[in-house]
């Protein structure tokens, strides 16, 4: 890509930082064009609901390099929203209006919050997706005694456990029966609303907010659940999914179809646009469907096997998807597309506080879910990659070691 | 500031002072030594920031947790007994002069 032609990338979160690292990293010479709707350096998110929400607020642990680094590497970086994209033409419409030509567009735009549809005043809702809106309710917390959580999603359940710890009431609303229930099986749900509820968050299931008022003293908020409960509160934070940001490549005539579709090699419709990231739908071998998937890892492996890709040495994108969740001191750890499961098998006690879920469909292995074993998750990974197996009955002695099957 | 020299699998060296309490992995990415990953954030779930510790030094460290044990069993390059992982390492005084040897891959 030359300077007139450069590559430009939408969205500096992890799959577009990791896009333009990974392509200088492979020796691409060109101009590199990195679009940053921000108010921040390009930053790390997941550390966001974890180590920044306890820490100092310190924002040099977050940022993925400083700033140096982006001139180093001749990585352009645009404080911009981008409006549009003309594909005829090989150019977008940059937030102030100015133009920005493209000899390769990448579209890494991620997704943003679902919001909270109940009436209720300005502010006192907060989401925990970018750096301005953590910040935010970091000042927050402060001054706050009770706090509210509505959804019990990975963010929702690390930022309650960090409540318990910062030694807040804690209040976690579910419209659903169980936790995490979009992500894990019910044996991994039971064991984090035991140990949630053992470390005193109180849990309201089937029901969420119908409305929020200020009142009750204090600058407090009083809550009104659907089924006619009401608490009262200093805050609410608000998990409940996201979208994903399809609307620039649906006004430009891209296929979006519950995000943007991408082939088996990252491509858009249009050959001239790629996409990675959150924001797109794409085939996997490890699911019958076409998926879309929210993580760290599928947005950096995405970047990397566009970045070989656009230096000629492209390869389908077939990684493993992995996961993984702090909450309180319990580590969750996910392997594998797990949605067809129709038979689990359990490994260890979930007494002990450590076990993994085996998911299957027949007697193939989807994944596996490890909690406080990350000696199951890194083997299962490795299986899972060489597209091994485990069988049940083996995998349901805990004794068995599960490393002797890479031998 | 401690100083810390990651050797590089072509054989070349980079020596940067890091300030105390951030964790080797932390003050590698910030110095941009391309051959530390850190994708997790130093959570100890990824095993891409793994190192080969210089032998007289291994044995100074706090031991090593069972996570670390265990995630160091996944890494991109073979373990071998001075493997650690980065992010696991805490700079302080004490680690000052420390020599880690970069894998020739961490993904």
């Amino acid at each position: 890509m030359t300077e007139a032609n450069p590559l430009v990338i939408v969205g500096a979160g992890h799959a577009g930082f990791q896009l333009a690292l990974a392509l200088r990293q492979n020796h691409y010479d060109g101009s590199i064009k990195l679009v940053n709707n921000e108010p921040y350096a390009p930053y790390q998110r997941p550390p966001l609901s974890k180590a920044y929400l306890k820490g100092d607020g310190n924002l040099a642990p977050l940022v993925f390099r400083p700033k140096a680094f982006f001139s180093e590497q001749r990585i352009e970086l645009i404080p911009a929203k981008a409006e549009a994209i003309d594909r005829g033409k090989k150019k977008i419409r940059l937030s102030a209006g100015a133009e920005l030509q493209y000899g390769h567009l990448v579209l890494a735009v991620g997704a943003r919050n679902r919001e909270l549809r109940s009436p209720h005043e300005e502010g006192c809702i907060h989401y925990i997706r970018t750096l301005a809106e953590t910040a935010c309710l970091k000042e927050r917390l402060l001054s706050a005694r009770h706090v509210t959580v509505e959804g019990t999603g990975f963010i929702g359940l690390e930022f309650a456990s960090a409540g318990r710890r910062k030694g807040l009431i804690v209040d976690v609303i579910e419209l659903g029966q169980r936790l995490m229930e979009r992500a894990v099986t019910p044996e991994i749900s039971q064991f984090f609303l035991r140990r949630h509820e053992r470390s005193g968050v109180n849990f309201h299931f089937g029901t969420e907010v119908a409305g929020i008022e200020r009142g009750g003293g204090d600058g407090r908020y009083t809550i009104a659940l659907a089924q006619g409960k009401k608490i009262e509160t200093d805050l609410v934070v608000a998990g409940i999914g996201v979208n994903p940001n399809t609307e620039l490549a649906a006004s430009a005539g891209l296929v979006v179809n519950g995000g943007i579709l991408v082939d088996q090699n990252l491509s858009t419709s249009d050959a001239n646009i790629s996409a990675i990231g959150d924001c797109v739908v794409f085939p996997t071998p490890y699911a019958t469907k076409p998926v879309r998937i929210e993580s760290v890892q599928n947005a950096t492996d995405q970047a990397r096997c566009l970045a070989a890709r656009l230096v000629g040495k492209g390869a389908p994108y077939r990684s493993l998807p992995w996961f993984w969740s702090d909450q309180g001191s319990d580590k969750l750890q996910i392997v594998g597309l797990t949605h067809d499961v129709d038979r689990t098998v359990l490994r260890g006690s979930p007494e002990t506080g450590s076990f993994s879920v085996f998911c299957y469909a027949g007697d193939r292995l989807l994944g596996i879910e490890s909690v406080n074993w990350p000696a199951d998750h890194v083997v299962g990974r490795e299986i899972l990659e060489r597209g091994g197996s485990v069988d049940p009955k083996a995998a349901a002695d805990p004794d068995f070691v599960l490393k002797t099957l890479l031998e | 500031m401690p100083n810390i020299t990651f050797l590089n699998p072509d054989g070349s060296r980079q020596t940067f002072d890091i300030a105390e309490g951030v964790s080797v992995m932390q003050g590698a990415v910030a110095n941009g030594v391309g051959g530390i990953v850190g994708e997790c954030g130093g959570n100890a779930m990824c095993a891409t920031c793994h190192v080969y510790v210089d032998g007289s030094q291994v044995a100074s460290f706090p031991p090593m947790s069972a996570d670390e044990d265990a995630l160091l069993d996944g890494t991109a390059s073979d373990r071998k007994p001075n493997s650690r992982l980065s992010c696991q390492i805490r700079v302080t005084e004490a680690v000052g002069g420390l020599v880690v040897e970069l894998p020739e891959r961490q993904i």
